[in-house]
């Protein structure tokens, strides 16, 4: 199973509040930052997490990649769900109660 | 871009990514296995708040992204907020590293204001008999409870560190569950590393091969069972390894640490390493120090390695192991590191895992 398979299309990501979306001018590049860990975001991977907003669900993030990048959904539905499967298993994404 | 003095080929100096400000030395706490230096620097030598905005602004600017807070105490320092406040407005991600026992809700408040985006809390041991023993702080562990719970309710995020070594490993599910009731996003498990302090405690506090054995069977199960809930960093302890530790990885290669004093050092312990010679922030740009400082470059790549790391094939994946560790073992910090168990002093290495007197704690040589 590849990463981010078991994510249901309902889901809401939203970044934990200890990550922080930044720009890193030295070396032009984006990057989230959690204590003791610096994660390097790629083109795709940045327009993903801008995505995130804790309302916006898998699968309206998804509809909406594919319309602006006009690709393939089986492309941006794996792509999308690597990263977000990446960001849950570091723990970069809030809980969601219950 | 810079060649690498030493080493056949050239290769770019890559820009650091992480730092750590000792903003202090004093603590209220006496841990045996202190980081610190043995010669601890007085209050009056320490970087005035403004100088140190001055080194995070130079710092964003090399392209450091994180700063740790740390001691000694940082919460010892009264003007800490303005600390908090200058390494955000350059735009660097600062994580506090504390013991809690002087935190309050108000000043709690004041660093949060201030942009403080993360709280480490150590914490000695679950029980808080031996927890207030080990740092030979009366109520000392109750204090850390709360502040930890303030943290929260604050809406901070929160890792618990503990170091772990033979007079608390056995407690590792315990501390493990503590973590997790106290509502910490993360948990980091760090085996004691015997430098400095440590190495004078280090019969008291180098576990048996069986404890670590059971708690590296412990954490292993703790990060499947807490995944997604709470994450788990640990850190083994490397005197039980075959390998040495990618230290720092590499000397010079994305870290510094600065002291209260203001000198620079690759790794935080680096003073430990007597004869070498580190700048100051007060005589030197910070960017001057990375790129040239001879403390700096001297262990930088793989052009400084004796045998048997320059011809062995791991040089590039363990970096050769830890200087300070390897200076600490055999007073050659250019040696291979013993743990390395291609080191010729390997086998002296293996002999001091022989238990040592199961003696009481009140044997320490606390931190003074």
């Amino acid at each position: 199973m590849a990463k981010g398979d078991h994510l249901s299309l309902t889901f809401r990501p939203a970044l934990a509040d200890f990550v922080r979306l930044q720009h890193d001018d030295a070396r032009d590049r984006w990057v989230l930052q959690a204590p003791e860990r610096v994660l390097v975001l790629d083109e795709s991977g940045k327009a993903i997490v801008d995505c995130f907003d804790g309302n916006t669900s898998l699968g309206e993030i998804i509809d909406a990649l594919v319309t602006e990048y006009d690709a393939p959904r089986d492309v941006i539905d794996h792509d999308v769900r690597v990263v977000v499967g990446l960001l849950e298993e570091k723990r970069f994404l809030r809980v969601e109660d219950g | 871009m810079m060649a690498n003095k030493g080493s056949k080929q050239t290769s770019v100096l890559e820009p650091p990514l992480a730092m750590l400000a000792e903003l202090t030395h004093r603590c209220p706490l006496q841990c045996p296995y202190c980081s610190n230096p043995i010669a601890l620097a007085p209050r009056s030598d320490e970087l005035e708040a403004w100088e140190w905005a001055d080194v995070f602004g130079q710092a964003a600017s090399l392209g450091v992204l994180q700063v740790h807070l740390s001691g000694g105490e940082p919460t010892a320092r009264k003007d800490l907020s303005a600390i908090i406040s200058a390494a955000n407005e350059a735009g660097i991600y600062t994580n506090l590293i504390t013991s809690g026992v002087l935190l309050t809700r108000l000043r709690l408040e004041e660093y949060r204001g201030a942009g403080l985006d993360h709280v480490q809390i150590s914490f000695q041991d679950s029980d808080a008999a031996n927890a207030d023993r080990i740092g030979n702080y009366a109520n000392g562990h109750q204090r850390k409870l709360e502040a930890a719970r303030l943290v929260r309710a604050l809406g901070l995020p929160l890792t618990v560190n503990a170091v772990v070594h033979r007079q608390n490993l056995d407690h590792l599910p315990q501390i493990i569950a503590m973590a997790h009731a106290l509502d910490a996003q993360r948990l980091e498990i760090a085996n004691v590393q015997y430098y400095g302090w440590a190495l004078k405690n280090r019969e008291l506090l180098m576990p048996t091969r069986d404890q670590v054995e059971q708690a590296t069977t412990a954490a292993t199960a703790a990060v499947e069972e807490y995944r997604g809930r709470m994450a788990i960093d640990y850190v083994v302890p490397d005197y039980y390894a075959r390998r040495p530790k990618r230290c720092m990885d590499g000397w010079g290669s994305q870290y510094f640490a600065v002291t209260p004093r203001g000198r620079v050092l690759p790794c935080h312990a680096a003073e430990s390493i007597t004869g070498m010679e580190f700048s100051s922030v007060r005589d030197r740009p910070l960017e001057w120090i990375w790129q040239n400082d001879p403390a700096f470059n001297r262990f930088r790549g793989t052009g400084w390695m004796p045998e048997p790391c320059r011809s062995c094939s791991f040089k590039e994946k363990d970096l050769g192991g830890c200087r300070c560790q390897a200076f600490a073992l055999t007073g050659d910090a250019a040696a291979t590191d013993p743990v390395c168990e291609f080191s010729p002093r390997h086998q002296e290495l293996t002999s001091l895992l022989e238990p040592g007197p199961d003696e009481v704690a009140s044997n320490y040589v606390y931190r003074h």
